[in-house]
């Protein structure tokens, strides 16, 4: 078992170093980077000190080099003008636009970000998996049909649609302020109890917007396999046994029920970070996501490059913690056979 | 509510423990509602097995729903009383119809008074939970025993349905067991409140038949020390002429006769039950006697000349081994190698039937995909000689694997997982034609010739296949099967997923297709009055190597082999005069170093084939190995 997770973190590492050199090498297909984009500009507007600042930080960062020798650079595997200084010694680079470190700039939106996921997270699964278990139970009725319809209506409404629709309603009925994670006046103050108060008070309109779409897919998937594993000999047999139904049904069915979504963890981790640009964009959340967007658009380097890494270490994070948990709860699996 | 039937208590131990009136069930259907069961009435006495008997869909299962009131949510009691007396003193009855499905009256029933055991012990078992938790869950449920009190309970419940380990036992999974031990976890789960009524439901069909026997046997030893009733439901009238004190028989939803099992099965007055008795493979059938198929069917077998005969034999398997490699232990454990055939030789002449006997797990499936060329050996050689000289199976190429593939064809077990619900009969008739280039007037021509071979009308030729029944795909499977004109059919499990009424049928019709086109088939099954009926000679196969093997006549009647006897010790045969010997089939043959001398075999021993008289053959272990072991 520890061999087999030792491999696996080998596998892992060995996956990160393909990724990271796909990531380097897409980042840098378009021609030119950040700095000689600017130097060309404020060569053509005629500011010769900013340029030679400019040239100063591409030397600095080693942006002059070859593609290889930026990538090993970025690294940590080869020294660059600062000696070994990359993502393996945790320096996460500069970020030419923000002209602060990537660490910086990401800092407090990556655990923002991670809040708002995961309360949507969770709100989906409290609405999904109970509404999921009647509908399953209660195939063909009226509630059924209704939780049917309201969970397609939750599929195909935009998601950035039904922000805006949300917020202007929320202003007008409950005063709650536009955008952001919390008031504008809290910017920069230290975390206390009136700033966390106003987090959660803003949490609730991105959670709705960010968990809806998710909870009505949810409900279907569920659902669908609620009704195979219902139709399986062994509830037959717990029936026979003289189980109450609601406990039947959760002992046996909803248990078989579990392991697609166990066994999707792997995908919804990363999906945290990256899932939500647009409603983030929309609600002017301070996430990672409108910073991944820009910095993509920028060809601002070396913070595009850290967070498509970390996105990718969150989903090879995701994946092992859901095989760990199958393992876990699948004795078929614990013992590997079918 | 009329929980309680009408009138006062009855305390005489003559009322039946559970008796049924009238009892009418009714499914909703798209089209219009179904009447399962027309009015059913039967009694269940105290202490005594109840044989309910009838073909799929005649209502047998539904009355087993019904008592338990576990039916499917399409279906409902419309009629009928059903009521449980109860075997303890001083008890009302209770008018089980009559109580809400899923309520607190009924659930106290459930697994407490009356509990239910089903055909397939693998999906009737939770797969992610042990059975110890599965066993002792009743007992949990139905008294406010904690989980020491049950797994104690459970243990004791796994020791008197003969579990080997019962304290292992309780922490084991239901994947880890093997068929046989799993119907027992299901047996003891449903014992363990001491029920009065054990509902059975095929409870051996999907065992093997060793397996079966010893099911059977510990059914009829627990029913002498509790003393309760089981309401067993059977096809299988030899399961019937060995178990039941009583037998009810069902056809369509009615009972069509009913009484105690000698003047039952003896005298059979109905006609139903007399066809079915008629139709049904059994020992001691005179030589060349033939079963009389319940639904006959009229095929039109045209008559051609016979192909070219090979001067040996068609087909000879020659030292053939085959192993596979098997992940074991948790999370990416090691390899291990499994013998699913060890050094197997065969030799099947042309236009006659060789039967491949054997237990799960005993390689006859793999030998035979080993004949089709669907696997490769690891050792051996497969020699087919179709009249031109023997050539190696495995050696063809090109042209000559492409004739191959026409001389030889593959009937399979599942009638309904081995035809394309998305193609028509034609489509799927035409398809092997097809690939083998035979032209389109040709094709056509060709599939209404085989659909009335098979004795099924060529109208029906653009229909789908779900528009037939289980026998009638089988038939199409057949025909397909016959498409190319083979020389050879590999008949695996053939009629095995069939209702027991349409066995005969398809048993009759393949032997009337080998009369008249010249076949040879190689026949596996493990239902050894199957192969009785169809085979001329007998291979025996036991871990992957043949056993014994002999002409029909000559196993039948002098079985040598301990596993060969163990196996035809096993078979429940419908006739009264030969009751199983319950005491006879409590070991477990199928391990090779328990044989007595001179069969014992070591391990990975091979030991050698001895003539016992020409034409039967037995293996023998080495004389040194039987000293040292």
């Amino acid at each position: 078992m520890i061999g087999a997770i030792l491999r696996r973190l080998l596998t892992m590492a060995l996956t990160l170093l393909v990724i990271s050199a796909l990531v380097f090498l897409i980042i840098k297909l378009p021609p030119g980077d950040y700095l000689s984009n600017r130097i060309a500009e404020l060569r053509a507007m005629g500011e010769a000190g900013s340029v030679a600042k400019a040239e100063l930080l591409m030397r600095q960062y080693g942006l002059d080099r070859s593609v290889p020798e930026q990538y090993l650079m970025w690294l940590g595997l080869m020294p660059g003008p600062a000696g070994f200084s990359g993502l393996l010694q945790g320096d996460w680079g500069w970020s030419f636009e923000y002209d602060r470190p990537v660490a910086e700039v990401v800092g407090d939106a990556l655990w923002l970000t991670l809040v708002v996921n995961l309360a949507a997270l969770v709100f989906v699964h409290a609405v999904a998996i109970p509404a999921a278990l009647y509908s399953a139970t209660h195939r063909h009725s009226a509630g059924d049909a209704l939780v049917t319809a309201l969970g397609y209506v939750g599929l195909a409404v935009p998601g950035f649609l039904l922000a805006l629709i949300l917020l202007f309603y929320a202003n007008r009925w409950f005063g709650l302020s536009i955008g952001g994670l919390y008031d504008a006046a809290y910017t920069g103050r230290p975390w206390d109890g009136d700033k966390l108060r106003s987090l959660l008070a803003h949490l609730v309109v991105p959670t709705l917007v960010i968990g809806l779409g998710g909870t009505a897919a949810m409900i279907r998937r569920m659902r669908a396999n609620l009704l195979d594993e219902l139709a399986k000999p062994y509830v037959v047999t717990a029936r026979a046994k003289g189980m109450p139904p609601l406990r039947a049904l959760l002992k046996y069915p909803f248990r078989m029920s579990l392991n697609p979504f166990v066994a999707d963890i792997g995908n919804l981790l990363p999906h945290l970070v990256s899932g939500s640009v647009l409603v983030s964009l929309v609600l002017s959340l301070p996430t990672v996501g409108p910073l991944l967007l820009e910095a993509l658009k920028s060809q601002d380097q070396f913070m595009a490059g850290f967070i498509l890494m970390f996105v990718a270490l969150l989903t090879l994070v995701g994946m092992l913690i859901s095989d760990l948990v199958l393992v876990w709860l699948d004795p078929r699996i614990r013992m590997g056979k079918r | 509510m009329a929980y309680w039937s009408p009138g006062p208590a009855r305390e005489d131990a003559v009322s039946p423990l559970l008796s049924i009136r009238d009892l009418q069930v009714d499914f909703r259907a798209e089209a219009e509602p179904f009447r399962a069961l027309h009015g059913l009435s039967l009694d269940v006495e105290r202490g005594r097995t109840l044989a309910l008997v009838g073909e799929s869909g005649s209502g047998k299962s539904v009355t087993a729903q019904a008592i338990m009131r576990i039916l499917p949510r399409s279906a409902a009691i419309t009629g009928g009383r059903i009521t449980f007396a109860g075997a303890r003193s001083g008890e009302r009855p209770i008018e089980i119809a009559a109580l809400p499905a899923d309520g607190t009256a009924m659930r106290a029933l459930r697994g407490r008074r009356m509990a239910m055991i089903f055909q397939e012990p693998m999906t009737c078992l939770s797969p992610l939970h042990t059975i110890g938790d599965q066993v002792g869950e009743a007992l949990r449920l139905h008294t406010n025993a904690g989980r020491r009190e049950a797994d104690a309970q459970a243990r004791e419940a796994f020791a008197s349905v003969g579990f080997p380990d019962p304290e292992r036992a309780l922490h084991t999974y239901p994947f880890e067991l093997s068929g046989g031990l799993r119907q027992r976890a299901m047996i003891a789960m449903a014992l363990i409140m001491r029920p009065d009524l054990l509902v059975a439901d095929e409870p051996t069909t999907a065992l093997d038949v060793t397996t079966q026997a010893q099911i059977l046997a510990l059914l009829a030893r627990l029913q002498d020390e509790t003393g309760m009733a089981i309401l067993l439901i059977t096809h299988d009238l030899g399961v019937v002429a060995n178990m039941a004190h009583d037998v009810a028989v069902l056809y369509r939803g009615r009972l069509v006769e009913s009484g105690p099992r000698e003047a039952v099965m003896r005298h059979p007055r109905h006609g139903y039950l007399q066809a079915l008795i008629r139709a049904v493979p059994r020992f001691a059938m005179r030589p060349g006697e033939r079963l009389t198929p319940i639904r006959p069917v009229d095929a039109v077998i045209p008559v051609r000349a016979p192909p070219p005969r090979p001067v040996g034999p068609i087909l000879r398997v020659e030292g053939v081994m085959k192993s596979f490699a098997l992940r074991s232990g948790r999370f990416g454990g090691a390899l291990r190698r499994v013998r699913a055939v060890s050094d197997v030789s065969l030799a099947i002449e042309a236009g006659t039937t060789l039967g491949l006997v054997g237990e799960s797990g005993s390689g006859k499936t793999t030998l035979s995909k080993l004949v089709m060329r669907a696997l490769a050996p690891d050792a051996g050689r497969v020699l087919f000689d179709d009249g031109a000289g023997p050539a190696d199976v495995h050696a063809l190429a090109g042209a000559g694997l492409f004739a191959y593939r026409r001389a030889v064809q593959f009937v399979f077990q599942d009638p309904y997982a081995s035809l394309d619900p998305r193609m028509t009969v034609r489509q799927i008739l035409c398809e092997p034609m097809e690939i083998h280039g035979i032209g389109t007037a040709a094709r056509r021509a060709r599939a209404a010739e085989l659909m009335a071979m098979v004795g099924l009308d060529p109208a029906m030729l653009s229909r789908y296949p779900h528009a037939f029944s289980g026998g009638q795909r089988q038939r199409i499977g057949i025909a397909r099967a016959l498409a190319l004109e083979p020389r050879l059919l590999v008949l695996d499990e053939p009629v095995s997923a069939l209702d027991v009424s349409v066995q005969a049928q398809v048993l009759n019709l393949l032997k009337d297709l080998q009369a008249a086109l010249g076949l040879t088939y190689l026949i596996v099954s493990h239902n050894l009055a199957v192969i009785d009926y169809m085979a001329d000679t007998i291979a025996v196969m036991c871990r992957g190597r043949i056993v014994e093997e002999a002409s029909k006549a000559a196993l039948f009647r002098d079985p040598a082999h301990p596993y060969a006897r163990a196996l035809l010790a096993a078979v429940p045969d419908p006739s009264l005069d030969h009751p199983l010997d319950f005491a006879a089939v409590s070991g477990d043959l199928s391990d090779p170093s328990a044989w007595p001398a001179p069969f014992r075999l070591g391990e990975g021993e091979a030991g050698t084939m001895h003539a016992l008289e020409p034409d039967h053959w037995v293996r023998h272990g080495a004389p040194g190995m039987m000293r040292a072991a």
